[in-house]
């Protein structure tokens, strides 16, 4: 176990009122984001995203493709950044791998690997660590573990902390992302609750969502996982980075997400290293936006790279 | 003179009431009460300011014990209060007839003033449910407006009506979960201080109703003017004294409420409606969530 | 682990461009009569006054001066409506009247919503989230109670009043007028009403949606001035009601000047709300609660929750937490649709706010406001909180109507509740606590009309409001909202 890890007194774990938290996440959504930090707040969102596959049809083909899409996002447009990763099954480390490799640009563009018996997480813990090590060894700076849902709605909160600590040691400089799977979760005490087990175990990132089970991110659930990151960072002064994942199909939406991350957590958070979406069909809409704001006319998909 | 063979009645001194005691005025003064002959029955007290101001204080100091109290034991002191009553007919209809009513007027009030606390005895569960409300707002809350009691209100109880008019506007106050400070009627008070008797009988918390006597001139401005007192009542509606009333009454935004013209022993004069007079409405939100 | 990390910064970095509410749909005249028997006619006196928007300190129109000369006319106009068209009509034909200006001020909504911003100060996403939206809502409710109010009071025949005077403030200037107008209509009165002085417009353009609605002449009445034509209107021998909405100070005037007259009346006055947190509360969103509480509307709210007792155990963890959501509150222009804290209403309500800042901090209680720039031009307050406030100190005695919190600690319930009831105020409370029993036993015990657990500043036309003790007198909204316009009858 690493040496930060240290259990939480859950009993402090601050108590949400759901209604109190759509309030407030609505409100975020009033906000009108125009012209130039619009502009801004998409590039921001281009840069932040986690290019994500995760099918059990996944190819190397698949994979290459992405990595395209990663690095040349939309080349028509000037200026763009690249992603911040791919995201990918364990096996698709190594062609993920091969390919960034040969765009000559390091390791800016990360990636990113599920483990842990994604997504149910039901695999003996053995099993998850070795994939975890394997995914690492492929060449992953990431990597996304599922929670025990299972475990953790049955109380057993010493079992997921111990899990996720291990799987953070099994990491080693990878970093952490630590997926809660809030639609499993019910409620937002359980998912504030998970937040902080996740966070003392040594999660480097907190994560919404698989993407394979509805509801996936949304903006309440997240708002508590931040205020959750909030605290943590004001009780022991260590940062740690949000990722919604899954739902966030659209630019606008994506701008509000950023709005409630500056109003939460405020402008040290507002890059790649420290918030990221998980997203597969994001990164066109941006795209389409982008390009609205430049020529002043609503774009059409036909003319965005499908990948 | 009594003659050798009869006994020398024992007269009854009328004293105020105040905190559950029955004190003599602090200020040592009194009014004669006479009948028709100009013949001494009694003398009152009559009680000053500071008579007033002690027994805001009890009512005041009474009124968290007895708007916590539940309806159905307020509807049960109510009710006690009828027992009593009525074991007591001839007591009040003598009473009565000693301040100058006629016999036959007199044994109906007293009959309409015991049947007044069993009506309001009655209302005493029932008057939440009929004015209360859950209000279906548009957003996710849960909403409801319940009565609660005023608070200490000032009773000037009509003049006309020794008994059952003071009853008809002490009941709907109290069985609301109010105390209050009651001025006798002041041309027939005796009946008023003997209903205190009855009140003290009667399992009434001490404080809950204090009820003086003495000039309504010299005391009208006073109960219309406590900055403890939430509400005042009365019952004379000539023009300088509802403007007396009203004016005073603003000082602390007082709810004043004035009930004439009407005839006490009535039952068209007892209804749920002079309860909500002295009730305020509260509304409590609530989110419905998880 | 001892680590002192350094505030959240919040200033920095990515910023809200300007997104400003467009105004080229809105139309204010020069000039504004008074809205008097269906018609806008001149005052008899032809004297005007200027309502300026606090946000630039530019005039927006000049608006009629009513003297007693005009409310007499308005008062004989209603009167004469009361007598005649609208009280022959069904009772369910007058709630279609009612329904009807409902429609035309939802039609009309955004319209209403940047003209109350630009005369009032209100930002531009509480007028049209919040005033407007519920001053359609309120109409909407109560039309539909015109042929039902039997209904309403068991064994009894309600009966209009007659003419109801109604005076209005400029904190909510058009949901005032229709937590006033709806139920009078509703129950088969005609009004005067008159707004403040500061914020006339949205009234006036109520009287034109009053008369697109093709009610009868008089029914509804609009009379703009300031204190001497509310004062003329409180003392019209015509009128059979006075329905006030204002201060602590001038309701007492009013209920002194109505004694012995006979007029019925109700009164919604003053406030300075505790907003209680207790330990176990849902913290982050009794912080919200807290914002919510005393920053809406820039604080120009009777029902505000200017006084913050929090329980001491958590007390450091909610004024940090509150910090730093100050420090994400935006002050500026009323029509920029990010503003969430406008303009000051007006010159004499700002300088009543400062004059309190100063008293803060003369008392020795700590002020901190948020760093946030306020435009040059205009009338502006950042939002601000005074710690170590005490009890025995004027910020926490009495109403500043701004957006100024004190905040004091408690440490066991009955302290709190003590604490919370300590004032001649009574109009609401705020509880926030994860404990239903807990929530109870304060609900039950703070002495006020409405109270708020685990949410705050909440309002609906079907929910009454109003106040215990100096709070004024009778409910607006909801059922019991009827009371203050029927007599009843056996």
């Amino acid at each position: 176990m690493p040496a930060s890890a240290r259990f939480p007194d859950l009993s402090r774990v601050p108590l949400v009122d759901e209604v109190g938290v759509n309030e407030r996440a609505a409100r975020f959504q009033t906000r009108s984001i125009k012209n130039e930090s619009k502009i801004e707040a998409l590039h921001l969102i281009l840069s932040m995203i986690d290019l994500t596959t995760l099918e059990g049809q996944d190819t190397p083909g698949k994979v290459r493709q992405l990595c395209q899409k990663a690095l040349h996002l939309h080349d028509a447009l000037p200026g763009l950044p690249h992603v911040a990763a791919v995201c990918v099954y364990p096996t698709m480390v190594g062609v993920a791998r091969k390919t960034l490799a040969g765009f000559g640009i390091g390791d800016a563009i990360k990636i990113a690997s599920v483990a842990t018996a994604f997504p149910s997480g039901m695999a003996p813990r053995q099993i998850k660590l070795e994939e975890t090590r394997i995914a690492v060894e492929d060449g992953a700076d990431e990597i996304d573990m599922v929670i025990s849902r299972g475990a953790f709605l049955q109380g057993e909160y010493g079992f997921v902390f111990d899990e996720i600590a291990a799987v953070k040691e099994a990491c080693g400089d990878a970093h952490l992302k630590v997926i809660l799977e809030t639609g499993e979760l019910g409620t937002l005490d359980r998912i504030r609750r998970a937040s902080v087990l996740a966070m003392h175990a040594g999660a480097d990132f907190i994560k919404t969502s698989t993407g394979k089970i509805q509801p996936a991110a949304t903006l309440p659930v997240t708002l508590v996982m931040l205020q959750a990151i909030r605290d943590f960072y004001y009780q022991s002064g260590r940062m740690v980075g949000m990722k919604p994942a899954g739902g966030i199909s659209n630019a606008k939406l994506a701008v509000h997400y950023l709005v409630m991350l500056k109003e939460t957590l405020g402008n040290a958070w507002m890059t790649p290293e420290w918030y990221r979406f998980g997203a597969s069909s994001l990164a066109n809409d941006v795209l389409m936006q982008l390009q609205k704001q430049a020529t002043g006319v609503y774009q059409s998909a036909d003319y965005f790279s499908k990948d | 003179m009594a003659s050798s063979t009869s006994r020398v009645p024992v007269a009854k001194t009328y004293k105020i009431y105040i905190d559950g005691k029955f004190p003599r005025t602090e200020s040592g003064r009194y009014f004669a009460l006479v009948d028709a002959n100009e013949k001494v029955v009694a003398n009152i007290c009559r009680s000053s300011r500071k008579d007033f101001r002690n027994a805001v204080v009890a009512a005041r100091k009474a009124f968290g014990g007895w708007s916590a109290s539940s309806a159905y034991l307020r509807g049960q002191i109510l009710y006690r209060i009828a027992e009593m009553l009525e074991g007591r007919r001839e007591q009040f209809v003598a009473e009565l007839a000693l301040q100058g009513q006629a016999k036959r007027s007199a044994k109906k009030e007293v009959d309409a003033a015991i049947d007044r606390l069993i009506y309001y005895a009655g209302w005493s569960d029932k008057y939440q449910q009929v004015f209360s409300s859950v209000n279906p707002v548009a957003s996710s809350h849960f909403n409801f407006s319940v009565l609660e009691p005023t608070g200490v209100v000032s009773l000037i109880a009509p003049d006309e009506s020794g008994l059952v008019g003071l009853v008809s506007n002490l009941a709907p106050i109290i069985v609301g979960g109010n105390t209050t400070v009651v001025l006798a009627s002041e041309s027939m008070p005796l009946s008023a201080i003997s209903f205190a008797e009855v009140l003290h009988a009667s399992d009434v918390p001490a404080g809950v109703v204090n009820i003086l006597t003495g000039h309504r001139d010299e005391l009208t401005a006073q109960f219309a003017s406590h900055m403890d007192v939430n509400a005042v009542l009365y019952c004379d509606d000539t023009h300088d004294v509802a403007k007396e009333v009203q004016t005073k009454a603003a000082d602390n935004i007082k709810r004043v409420v004035c009930r004439s013209g009407r005839d006490w022993s009535d039952a068209a004069s007892q209804d749920p409606y002079l309860i909500s007079e002295t009730q305020e409405v509260k509304t409590t939100w609530h989110p419905i969530g998880s | 682990m001892s680590t002192d990390p350094s505030k959240l910064a919040f200033n920095d970095g990515w910023r809200y461009a300007p997104a400003p509410e467009s105004t080229d749909h809105v139309s204010i005249d020069k000039r504004y009569g008074l809205f008097i028997g269906g018609d806008f006619v001149k005052p008899e006196a032809g004297q005007y006054f200027d309502s300026i928007n606090p946000a630039t300190e530019e005039k927006l129109a000049r608006i009629a001066l009513a003297k007693t000369a005009d409310i007499d006319l308005a008062v004989k106009a209603a009167r004469k409506a009361k007598n005649g068209a609208w009280s022959k009509m069904k009772a369910a034909e007058r709630g279609k009247y009612i329904f009807r200006i409902a429609r035309i001020l939802q039609e009309r909504a955004r319209e209403f919503a940047v003209i109350e911003s630009l005369d009032g100060g209100k930002p531009i996403r509480e007028s049209r989230d919040i005033d407007i939206p519920l001053a359609a809502a309120h109409f909407f409710y109560y039309a539909g109670w015109a042929d039902k109010l039997e209904y309403a009071f068991p064994a009894r025949k309600p009966v209009a009043l007659g003419v109801a005077g109604q005076i209005i403030p400029w904190n909510f200037p058009l949901l005032m007028a229709a937590w006033k107008i709806a139920p009078a209509l509703a129950c088969g009165n005609t009004v005067v009403l008159k707004p403040a002085e500061t914020t006339s417009l949205t009234a006036l353009k109520l009287a034109e949606v009053v008369r697109d609605a093709d009610l009868p002449p008089g029914v509804v009445n609009i009379v703009t001035g300031a204190g001497e034509t509310g004062a003329a209107i409180v003392e019209h021998a015509g009128i059979d009601k006075i329905a006030f909405t204002g201060s602590t100070d001038v309701g007492r005037r009013i209920q002194r000047a109505l004694a012995g007259t006979g007029k019925k009346y109700t009164l919604e006055l003053g406030g300075k709300a505790a907003n209680i947190i207790f330990a176990d509360a849902a913290i982050d969103q009794a912080v919200e609660g807290i914002v919510n509480g005393i920053f809406f509307n820039q604080g120009h709210v009777c029902c505000a929750g200017s006084r913050l007792l929090v329980q001491e155990s958590v007390a450091d963890e909610v004024i940090a937490k509150l910090r730093d959501r100050m420090e994400t509150l935006i002050v500026g222009d009323p029509l920029d649709k990010n503003t969430d804290i406008g303009a000051i209403n007006s010159r004499a309500q700002l300088d009543t706010i400062e004059s309190y800042l100063k008293v803060g901090q003369e008392e020795g209680a700590e002020m901190y406001q948020s760093s946030c720039k306020v435009p040059e031009r205009g009338y502006w307050c950042r939002p601000t909180i005074f710690t170590g406030a005490s009890q025995s100190h004027r910020i926490v005695q009495e109403e500043i109507f701004g957006p100024v919190l004190a905040v004091q600690t408690f440490r066991t319930m009955e302290e709190g509740l003590t604490k919370a009831n300590n004032t001649p105020y009574g109009l609401s409370g705020g509880v926030w606590t994860d404990k239903g029993a807990k929530i109870f036993r304060m609900a039950q015990n703070i002495r006020a009309g409405v109270i708020w657990a685990n949410t705050f500043n909440k309002f609906d036309p079907t929910s009454p409001f109003g106040g215990y003790k100096e709070s004024g007198v009778g409910r607006e909204g909801g059922l019991h909202g009827l009371s203050a316009y029927v007599d009843l009858e056996a």
